[in-house]
C-alpha cells in the first residue's frame, strides 16, 4: 500500500526530469529509479510492520544491514542513497524505540508525565541558569577560543532571541498568532537606514525613533485587524508581512527596490568615538581614547553588548509586565477573550498595546540588524524570518522566556554549526521540529509559572507533584 | 445628584426587549424589573430566550428593540448603547457563564486580580507607573489580593488559590467563577445556571453563598436556574419565560400556583407531585430573612 502511495507520489518527482536538449526542454523518464525508490519505500514500511508486529529484534538488524549498505554499495544516484539512509534509520529508530518501550511498562500518558517533571525541574533550575547565561553571555568576548566566527555567531543569536522575546508578547502572553511579525523588523531596519543616510541621525538617536515608527505600524495594522479572531487574525498578518515586503520592493525612489540600501552607517561608542582605524581630524577613535591597539574585532564586541542589552531590555520588560495588570491582561485573553469583556476588560486598547510593544521591539532589532550589516534589502524580510520567529517562540513553550533562549539555540545554532552538512542540514532541522512536536506539542517548556503567590512560593516540580497528584 | 425619584428606580428595568435573530425571535417583549438587595431568578424550560436575555444585558448581544437601564449611586446607565465591557467596567454589570469561562492556564488567584483589571490598571498609570515600581501600585495590588483572599475565603478556596484554575475540580470552577465576578465589585450580579451539574450539598452551599451576597454585600441578583430547590429557596421575585416571552412575573409564592406557569413549565399533569416537591422550600424560604 505504502509502495503504491510512494509510486504515485515519486512517478512526478523523481521519475520525469526536465533536461535541457538543444537548448529546449524536454522531459526524460527515469523509471528505474521510480521503481527503486517505491520498492524502497515497501521494505520500510515493510519493517515498521513486522516491529509493530512484535519482532522488532531481527528488523533492527536488517535495517542496520541496509544502513550499512546504504553507506559502501554504489547507488544509481545521490537522492536514492539518501533515501535509503534516512529510510533505515528511521526504522532503526522506531525498532528501537519499540524495544525501550517493551522494557518499560509505563503508559503513554505516564511517560509525557516524566516528560513534563523533567521541563518543570529545568524550569525550577532556570533561577540558577539564567544569571550563569547572562554572565557567559558578558564574558563570551574575553574567552579563549572565541573568535570572529563565535561573535558573529552569538550577535545573530541574540538578534533572533530578541525578536523571540518580542513575538513572545504577542503570540505567548496575548495568543495573537502572529505571521508577519518579520514586517516590523523591516520597518525597523529601513527606518534606521533611511533616517541615517537622508538626515544624518546618529544611532542613538534612530534606535528610538525606529522602534517608535515600527510600533506606529503595529497600531496601524492593528486598528483593522484586532476585530478578527484565530485563524483569520494570521492570515491578515501573513499579507501584512508580504505587503510591507512587497512596498519595499516596489518602492524604488525610497528603498532602492530590490537593490537594497547599502552603505548604512556603522554605530559609534555612544556618540562619543567611532570605530575606525583612522578617524577624521579633530575625532578620536575607539582604540585611542582607550589607548589600545586598533582591531576590527572592537567593533564587532561592542555590537555584541549592544544586542545583549537591547535583547535583556526586552526580557526584563517582559518579566515585569508579566506582573502588570496589562500583562495579565494579555494572559487573560488569550485563555478567554469573553470572560475578559465580561470583566471590563477593554479587548481592543489591551491588544493594540500588546501589537504595538511587540512591533516596537521588532523595529529595535530591525534598526540593529540594519547597522551590523550596513546593507539591507527586501529578502532578508521575508516570510520564512516571519515563520523561523514563530518557530522558536512556540517550540520554546509559548510564553516561556528561556524556552525561546533554548529554541533559537536549537533552531538557530544548529544550522549554523551543522553547516558541513551542506543540503542535509535543512532536512535534520525539519526532522528535529517533528520531533520536538511529537513529543513536546506544547513546546520545550511549557510549565507556567504563577506571577503571583498567595502561599509561600512552590517549586515547578512540587506544583508538578501536586497537579499530578490531584484528580 | 440623587432626586426622589431615584428611590423609587429598581437597579435593572427592562422594557420592551425584543431581540431577533434573523426570523426567529429569542425574546419578544419582555418587560420586567429586578430590585437592588434582591435575588431575581429567570426561569423557563430549555429554549426560553433566558441566555439570550442575559447576553443583551451583559452587551453581547445588541437587543433589536427594547430599552435596559441600570440606575446605582445616583447614575442611570442605558446598557443597549454601551460596549460590552464598559457595561461591567462602568454600569458595574458582572456576569458568570453557563459553560464556565475561566482563565484556565492561570492561578486562582490570577484570576480574581485579573477581575480587578479596571481600577489595578488605573493604579499602576497605565502601566507606567507599575513598570518604575511605584509604591501607588504595590500598594494597589495588595488591596486587590487581600480581596481576593477574602472572596477565596468566602467559596472556600483559599488552599487552592495557588494552583492551575483549570485543574480545580467542577464545584470549585463554578464557585471560582461567582469569587471572580464578585471580586469585580459589581452592583448587579447574573449569574448563568451556577447551579448546574453541582451535587446536592453543593448546591445547598451556594444557596448560603448567594444570600450572603444579597444581605452582606447588598447588590442585586440576576439568577439563570433550573435547580428548583435553589431557585424557591433563595429567590424574592421570579420571573418566568417561555418561548421568549413573559408568562408570570412575581414573588415565588405566586408564581408556583400562576396556571400558565404550571401549564408550560411544570407540564399540566405533573403539577402536583412537583408542588408537593416544592413544599418544603417554601417553608424554608420563609424562614429567611430579606434585605
Amino acid at each position: 500500500m505504502a509502495g503504491l502511495v510512494a509510486l504515485l507520489l515519486t512517478l512526478p518527482l523523481v521519475g520525469l526530469r526536465t533536461v535541457e536538449v538543444q537548448s529546449r526542454l524536454t522531459i526524460e523518464p527515469h523509471l528505474a529509479e521510480v521503481a527503486m525508490t517505491a520498492f524502497l519505500v515497501f521494505l520500510g514500511r515493510l519493517g515498521l510492520t513486522v516491529a509493530a508486529s512484535g519482532l522488532p529484534g531481527p528488523v533492527l538488524l536488517a535495517a542496520l544491514a541496509t544502513l550499512g549498505a546504504g553507506w559502501f554499495l554504489p547507488f544509481p544516484t545521490e537522492a536514492l542513497r539518501v533515501l535509503a539512509l534516512a529510510g533505515a534509520a528511521v526504522v532503526a529508530i522506531r525498532t528501537l524505540w519499540a524495544l525501550y518501550r517493551r522494557q518499560d511498562p509505563r503508559s503513554q500518558q505516564e511517560r509525557d508525565r516524566s516528560l513534563d517533571l523533567w521541563g518543570a525541574r529545568l524550569q525550577d533550575a532556570t533561577r540558577l541558569i539564567g544569571p550563569v547565561a547572562v554572565a557567559l553571555a558578558l564574558a563570551l568576548p574575553f574567552l579563549p577560543f572565541t573568535d570572529r566566527a563565535v561573535l558573529d555567531l552569538g550577535i545573530l543569536l541574540l538578534t533572533y532571541i530578541m525578536l523571540g522575546w518580542g513575538l513572545n508578547i504577542v503570540v505567548g502572553l496575548a495568543g495573537l498568532l502572529d505571521l508577519g511579525y518579520v514586517a516590523f523588523y523591516a520597518v525597523g531596519a529601513y527606518s534606521y537606514a533611511l533616517l541615517a543616510q537622508t538626515f544624518g541621525f546618529s544611532f542613538w538617536l534612530c534606535l528610538p525613533l525606529a522602534g517608535l515608527l515600527a510600533s506606529l505600524a503595529g497600531l496601524t495594522l492593528g486598528f483593522p485587524v484586532l476585530r478578527l479572531r484565530g485563524d483569520y487574525f494570521a492570515i491578515v498578518t501573513l499579507g501584512f508581512g508580504e505587503i510591507v515586503r512587497i512596498i519595499l520592493l516596489n518602492w524604488g525612489d525610497l528603498t532602492g527596490g530590490p537593490n537594497g540600501i547599502a552603505g548604512i552607517p556603522r554605530p559609534s561608542f555612544f556618540g562619543i568615538a567611532d570605530f575606525t582605524a583612522t578617524p577624521a581630524s579633530g575625532q578620536v577613535a575607539f582604540h585611542q581614547m582607550f589607548g589600545l591597539q586598533y582591531s576590527p574585532l572592537h567593533r564587532i564586541i561592542f555590537l555584541y553588548y549592544l544586542i545583549l542589552a537591547l535583547a535583556l531590555l526586552v526580557n526584563l520588560f517582559t518579566m515585569r509586565i508579566r506582573r502588570l495588570p496589562l500583562g495579565r491582561a494579555w494572559e487573560a485573553l488569550r485563555e478567554d477573550d469573553i470572560a475578559c469583556t465580561a470583566l471590563g476588560i477593554n479587548r481592543t486598547t489591551i491588544k493594540l498595546a500588546a501589537f504595538a510593544i511587540a512591533a516596537m521591539f521588532g523595529g529595535i532589532a530591525g534598526s540593529f540588524f540594519a547597522t551590523r550589516q550596513g546593507f539591507i534589502s527586501p529578502e532578508s524580510f521575508s516570510f520564512i524570518e516571519s515563520a523561523i520567529i514563530l518557530a522558536i517562540v512556540v517550540l520554546g513553550g509559548m510564553g516561556s522566556q528561556i524556552g525561546v533562549v533554548i529554541a533559537t539555540l536549537l533552531v538557530i545554532g544548529l544550522p549554523e554549526v551543522f553547516r558541513d552538512l551542506a543540503q542535509y542540514r535543512m532536512l535534520s532541522f525539519g526532522a528535529g521540529m517533528v520531533l520536538i512536536m511529537l513529543w513536546r506539542p506544547r513546546g520545550l517548556l511549557s510549565h507556567r509559572e504563577p506571577t503571583i503567590l498567595l502561599h509561600p512560593r512552590k517549586s515547578a516540580t512540587q506544583q508538578h507533584a501536586e497537579a499530578v497528584g490531584a484528580p | 445628584m440623587t432626586s426622589p425619584q431615584d428611590f423609587a428606580e429598581p437597579l435593572l428595568r427592562v422594557e420592551h426587549l425584543s431581540m431577533r435573530f434573523g426570523g426567529l425571535v429569542a425574546i419578544n417583549d419582555v418587560s420586567f424589573s429586578a430590585q437592588d438587595c434582591a435575588i431575581t431568578a429567570i426561569i423557563g424550560p430549555n429554549g426560553a430566550g433566558k441566555t439570550t436575555l442575559f447576553n443583551c444585558l451583559t452587551g453581547f448581544y445588541t437587543p433589536s428593540v427594547g430599552r435596559l437601564t441600570v440606575s446605582h449611586s445616583g447614575h442611570r446607565w442605558l446598557l443597549e448603547r454601551m460596549e460590552a465591557h464598559r457595561i461591567a467596567g462602568t454600569a458595574r454589570v458582572a456576569r458568570t457563564f453557563q459553560n464556565i469561562r475561566l482563565f484556565g492556564g492561570m492561578s486562582v488567584l490570577e484570576n480574581l486580580i485579573v477581575a480587578q483589571h479596571t481600577k489595578l490598571m488605573r493604579a499602576s498609570g497605565f502601566t507606567l507607573a507599575g513598570l518604575l515600581g511605584l509604591p501607588v501600585y504595590r500598594q494597589a495590588e495588595r488591596a486587590a489580593v487581600e480581596r481576593a483572599r477574602y472572596w477565596l475565603d468566602r467559596v472556600g478556596l483559599v488552599e487552592m488559590a495557588d494552583r492551575q484554575a483549570g485543574t480545580l475540580p467542577y464545584g470549585a470552577q463554578r464557585r471560582l467563577e461567582i469569587a471572580r465576578a464578585m471580586c469585580s465589585e459589581p452592583r448587579l450580579l447574573c449569574l448563568d445556571e451556577p447551579a448546574a451539574g453541582l451535587n446536592p450539598r453543593e448546591s445547598a452551599d451556594l444557596s448560603v453563598l448567594l444570600t450572603f451576597i444579597r444581605d452582606h454585600h447588598r447588590i442585586g441578583v440576576l439568577l439563570i436556574e433550573h435547580d428548583m430547590s435553589v431557585v424557591m429557596a433563595i429567590s424574592d421575585h421570579l420571573v418566568v419565560l417561555d418561548y421568549g416571552r413573559k408568562i408570570s412575573d412575581g414573588p415565588p409564592a405566586v408564581v408556583r400556583h400562576d396556571p400558565a406557569v404550571i401549564r408550560a413549565y411544570l407540564g399540566e399533569d405533573e403539577s402536583e407531585s412537583e408542588d408537593d416537591a416544592n413544599g418544603e422550600d417554601r417553608n424554608r424560604r420563609e424562614g429567611q430573612g430579606s434585605c
